[in-house]
């Protein structure tokens, strides 16, 4: 398989609700077999993207093609090449988990569907949960079961919109873990997220869309090379303790919150950075009350990425 | 040789979705049994506390109603329709059916012929009740079928027009107020008392809607076993109702971003 042959190919995507842009001329490339993750805070549009490529809504310009269909003119033949699983369990609340895959297969003329309903019960760990109520089910099994009934059409592509908001941590593992086998079998992965963490662990591109408009895109390893890694905050027990440590740590980004006596100090996250920091602070026999290490929210990375755009301008 | 399997499959798809919506019904016995009680609880309290008082004009009062009472008996049916469409349109899996290669109006179509099963269990069960209560009809095999013919016409254009204000409500509980409109009406007609009893304004009202000549069309073919001139406005009324509602609700269906 070709790794670098587009799949979807979206440009210049518009689309308002009310008069309220909400997409401002999206677009990106997504390679087949590969996983691509949206990232984005509540209202950035990431929902809205996955709706007009999963032909449930129409867009106001722009153009979108999945496997070289177009998503509004052949919405028919895009619907037989993917899987939507939505931001809240597409399943059916008052079937069983089997009675649900059955249904699905049915829906997609499975002649074998009663044994790909046991298949996928068994691969999604909800064997003993077959035969009963999905009403019964915990948040995880529901997502489970959700994406075991995407994966009845075997599509080429499969949209997960925000798969593991609400999850556990155990149950957000074993969705991640899913999810690259997914990919790794060849099915093309689009994903949406408001955890920076998870598109870092599963996407091989990740495009960050902040008010409707992408403004970052590319692997995570280039993607961090932009956006500040963490910062760690240091109190101490005195002003002129503050300006001790400052004037050592010159080389880094350094904020001074006087009246709370602590500083920020931006880092790359690395462990080197910190033990350095650390290093020249204990060495010059400075006392630090406390330390706190905090990872970068996603509202720094918008922030620093909307700032970095504006530069540039 | 395409059209023949894309209407195959439309078929099929159309099976599954009935089937779906069947055992979603089983699964929601209250509303099944609401939608039995309610009628059967009002065809009683009318027959044994008001009947003595009603004068219909020498037929037994039981006679009388129980064409109103089965309009009825189908109006709650159809509430039932109209909140599992507004359930459906609000969960994740109505997204998953439109993005899916099926036949688009399956997902309606599926719930509008289990309305129509919903609709034949309590309306059997209904008639079965009168019997016992001393309802006598005089109709024959051939008058049974007529009735039956125009009360499936009546079920599926009152069932497709609660799949509209399904598709249109906010809510569940605003979706449930169709049974205001499908209980009301057959008050307003001639279901219950003669419309020459009611004042003018509201006599004009019920002698012109719908659920009027139905009602007397079924009354006068279960009675006297006779069709009289109700039988062309009723049929249309329900045809027409069928026709708009259903290119209504497919319209809304279609354009309607969830």
């Amino acid at each position: 398989m070709n790794q670098a042959e587009p799949i979807i190919t979206v440009s210049s995507l518009e689309k308002s609700f009310k008069g309220l842009r909400v997409l401002k001329g999206v677009g990106f490339t997504i390679n087949k077999g590969s996983i691509f993750a949206m990232l984005g805070s509540n209202g950035a549009g990431k929902t809205t993207t996955v709706k007009i490529l999963s032909t449930l809504i129409k867009p106001d310009g722009g153009k979108a093609e999945i496997c070289g269909y177009d998503v509004v003119r052949q919405s028919m033949k895009v619907c037989e090449h993917i899987s939507l699983t939505g931001q809240y369990a597409a399943v059916d609340e008052a079937l069983t988990g089997r009675e649900n895959l059955r249904m699905i297969g049915a829906l997609h003329h499975l002649p074998d569907r009663n044994e790909k309903a046991d298949e996928l019960l068994e691969a999604f760990n909800l064997v003993d949960a077959g035969g009963r109520l999905v009403s019964t089910y915990s948040g995880g099994m529901r997502r489970r079961l959700d994406l075991a009934m995407s994966l009845l059409g075997n599509p080429a592509v499969i949209f997960l919109d925000e798969p593991t908001t609400g999850l556990d941590p155990q149950s957000r593992l074993a969705m991640w873990k899913t999810i690259k086998s997914l990919a790794n079998a060849g099915t093309t992965v689009f994903l949406t997220t408001q955890y920076l963490e998870e598109a870092e662990q599963l996407a091989d591109r990740i495009a960050i869309l902040h008010d409707g408009v992408i403004v970052a895109e590319g692997t995570p390893g280039a993607l961090k090379k932009r956006i500040p890694q963490g910062t760690i905050e240091l109190t101490f027990y005195n002003e002129g303790e503050i300006e001790k440590a400052c004037d050592l740590l010159k080389e880094y980004q350094v904020n001074k919150y006087m009246e709370m006596l602590t500083i920020t100090i931006m880092t790359d996250g690395s462990v080197k950075q910190l033990t350095d920091i650390l290093n020249h602070i204990n060495n010059a026999g400075i006392s630090v009350s406390g330390f706190t290490q905090k990872l970068p929210t996603l509202e720094e990375v918008f922030l620093k990425l909307v700032n970095d755009k504006e530069e540039e301008r | 040789m395409k059209d023949s399997i894309r209407i195959e499959r439309a078929v099929l798809d159309v099976a599954t979705m009935f089937k779906r919506c069947l055992l979603l019904s089983l699964r929601s016995l209250d509303a099944l049994f609401t939608s039995i009680a309610q009628p059967i609880l009002l065809m009683l309290l009318f027959v044994y506390v008001f009947g003595g008082a009603v004068d219909v004009g020498g037929m037994s009062y039981v006679n009388y109603i129980v064409p109103g009472v089965i309009l009825q008996c189908i109006g709650q049916c159809a509430t039932t329709t109209a909140i599992s469409i507004n359930n459906d349109m609000k969960r994740g899996i109505i997204d998953r059916f439109r993005s899916m290669p099926i036949a688009k109006s399956s997902v309606l179509t599926g719930h509008a012929l289990s309305a129509v099963v919903r609709n034949i269990v309590t309306t059997s069960l209904v008639i079965g009740l009168a019997l016992l209560i001393g309802f006598r009809p005089a109709a024959g095999i051939v008058q049974w079928f007529i009735i039956i013919g125009i009360l499936l016409l009546f079920m599926l254009a009152i069932t497709w027009i609660s799949i509209i204000f399904g598709l249109i409500a906010n809510s569940a509980e605003s979706a449930s107020s169709f049974a205001v409109v499908t209980i009301v009406l057959p008050y307003l007609s001639s279901g219950f008392v003669t419309t020459e009893t009611m004042p003018a304004a509201l006599r004009v009202f019920a002698e012109n809607q719908p659920m009027t000549p139905i009602i007397e069309t079924i009354r006068s073919l279960l009675m006297n076993a006779t069709m009289d001139a109700n039988f062309l406005p009723a049929i249309m009324w329900c045809v027409g109702m069928l026709v708009v509602a259903y290119i209504g609700a497919v319209m809304i269906y279609q354009h309607k971003a969830s």
